[in-house]
């Protein structure tokens, strides 16, 4: 098409994890300040739901995660950690 | 259109929250009209979700209007805020102006003829910035006295006059009403202005003309004034006659209700609607703004056209680069599930500003968003700014976080 100024290839599917899910409410909001920075790679599940109870709660240190964290209930954060750690990237 | 997963999300966990999950080609054409924060971020997630997707942008590349407050503060450069569209994903590209809609028929109207038809359109077209509702200040005016709302030659512009201003001057800034784009950035930018003034023309004094009697992250901007730049920025509510009621741009003067003051260099910010195809294809109401559903950012006006980012009333979300982000994701979804004819899921969104007092000095506003009674209201008890007092390493802290902000939602947004 005339008007199409670039146009990129699609990809073949080889190696594709199985087993992907839509992701629960509030976890695509994450990915705006937890990217290659802030990775939450490392993470397993446990340990982010671990770590956002602290956050709720105030027994953890933080400049922000505290005021996000109190915006989500524990089975939406446990929703969103269980998300996260399943569409981890694999490479 | 099919999509690997890999290709699509490969070197960024950003992209890697992106939903992996893969289905049979999807038919549906999709025309994303706006390549900002909100309309690129959405074109890629739509892509991503395996859709036929055309992304119309008018210009060849993006200027973040985040961060630009730092060129003005003499320590960011324009390159920085640059972005391409050159690696868009799974999406074509086309760099042309949208000229009209005609949403009976479904087709995008492009400024070359082109007609683009669609299933689903999705509108961010950002702001229109409105010349000649504050008198005096029409698009001529804006080469003298420049708004630098748009980031491009704008910000160079007011550069440039800051640059050329002799110490002792006076720069004014005119800080509109709500709603308008970015609400704390006025108030960064009288800190950053100050910062370079403070080196090099530290005799010099900011002030802030305000429309309003309150402001986004106020303590924590007065405290940074008080620490960093005492005496040097002075703002005037619109109850101590800061209301702006006309402007000359010749003579540098500007005239508030009480008073007519004679400014070096004048940074005018004037009022906002939705971007003009946003009010063409008739999804802006009388304010001027989109009104949507909080769940799928689909009109309420329009069928079938979805309206995202700054142009659309998002309830108790601000009009940010974060906020336009959150919602072109969630838009994604709502129209890949539409599109299933399954029921777009009830979204949460987030929104954090950061802002910047000094190139180590940072501060955030934070919230936590859902549908509440057809609006998108803030989740009680989530959200707030960060606290006033806290120690410089905090604020320091902020400052780095500012910056990793920046490099994951353009990543996001612009590949
Ligand atoms: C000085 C300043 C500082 C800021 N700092 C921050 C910050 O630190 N954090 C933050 O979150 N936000 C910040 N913002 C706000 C942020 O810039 C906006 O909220 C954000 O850009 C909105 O994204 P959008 O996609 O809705 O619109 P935009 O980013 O404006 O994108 C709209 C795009 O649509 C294109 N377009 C419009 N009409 C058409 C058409 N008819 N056809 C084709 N293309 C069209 C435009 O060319 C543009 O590329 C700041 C703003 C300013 C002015
Ligand atoms: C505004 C940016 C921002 C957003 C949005 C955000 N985070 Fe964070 N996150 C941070 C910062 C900054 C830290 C470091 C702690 C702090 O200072 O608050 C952090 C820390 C974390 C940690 C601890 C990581 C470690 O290294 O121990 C986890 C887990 C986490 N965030 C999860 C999330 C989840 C889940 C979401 C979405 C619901 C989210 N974050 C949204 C900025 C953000």
């Amino acid at each position: 098409m005339r008007i199409i100024a670039s146009t990129v290839a699609t990809f073949a599917l080889a190696g594709v994890a199985a087993a992907q899910s839509l992701p629960p409410p509030g976890a695509t909001s994450c990915s705006g300040c937890h990217g290659t920075e802030l990775s939450l790679e490392p993470f397993s599940a446990e340990e982010i739901v671990a770590a956002l109870a602290a956050y709720r709660d105030g027994s953890r240190e933080a400049t922000v995660m505290d005021r996000i964290a109190r915006g989500f209930t524990e089975e939406e954060g446990r929703a969103i950690a269980e998300w996260i750690a399943e569409n981890r990237h694999e490479d | 259109m099919k999509t690997d997963r890999r290709g699509f999300l490969a070197g960024s966990l950003a992209l890697a929250l992106a939903p992996g999950y893969l289905r049979a080609e999807s038919t549906a054409r999709i025309v994303v009209v706006g390549g900002g924060y909100g309309g690129a971020t959405a074109a890629r997630w739509l892509g991503a979700l395996g859709h036929d997707v055309v992304l119309v942008e008018a210009n060849r590349s993006y200027t973040s209007c985040p961060f630009s407050n730092t060129v003005l503060g003499g320590f960011g450069t324009m390159e920085e805020l640059s972005f391409g569209y050159g690696d868009p994903g799974p999406v074509r590209v086309a760099l042309n102006r949208a000229e009209t809609v005609d949403t009976t028929g479904r087709e995008v109207v492009l400024a070359d003829g082109t007609a683009l038809p669609y299933d689903r359109l999705v509108l961010a077209p950002g702001v229109d910035l409105l010349f000649d509702a504050l008198e005096g200040y029409d698009e001529a005016a804006a080469g003298i006295m420049p708004h630098a709302w748009k980031a491009g030659p704008q910000t160079e512009l007011l550069r440039r006059q800051l640059e050329a201003m002799e110490d002792g001057g006076v720069v004014a800034i005119v800080a509109p009403a709500n709603p308008y784009r970015c609400p704390p950035g006025p108030y960064e930018r009288a800190c950053l202005i100050a910062h370079y003034l403070k080196e090099e023309k530290p005799r010099s004094k900011i002030l802030i003309l305000d429309a309003k009697d309150q402001f986004s992250k106020r303590p924590l901007f007065e405290e940074a004034w008080a620490e960093l730049y005492p005496g040097m920025i002075e703002w005037v509510p619109m109850s101590a006659g800061g209301n702006v009621i006309r402007v000359e741009p010749e003579a540098m003067t500007i005239e508030t209700d009480f008073e007519r003051h004679e400014v070096d260099v004048a940074n005018v910010i004037p009022p906002q609607s939705a971007g003009a195809i946003a009010r063409a294809a008739g999804v802006a109401d009388p304010t001027g703004w989109c009104p949507v559903d909080p769940g799928t950012f689909e009109s309420t006006l329009v069928p079938s056209v979805h309206v995202l980012g700054d142009a659309c009333f998002a309830g108790a979300m601000p009009k940010s680069a974060f906020s336009a982000n959150a919602q072109a994701k969630v838009a994604a979804l709502a129209i890949d599930a539409m599109l299933r004819d399954e029921a777009p899921p009830v979204p949460k969104l987030i929104n954090t500003c950061y802002s910047l007092a000094a190139p180590d000095y940072g501060f955030t506003v934070a919230g936590v968003y859902a549908p509440q009674d057809g609006l998108i209201a803030e989740v009680e008890g989530s959200g707030g700014i960060s606290p006033v007092g806290a120690p410089r390493e905090v604020r320091q802290l902020e400052a780095e976080y500012a910056r990793n902000w920046f490099n994951t939602i353009t990543g996001e947004a612009f590949g």
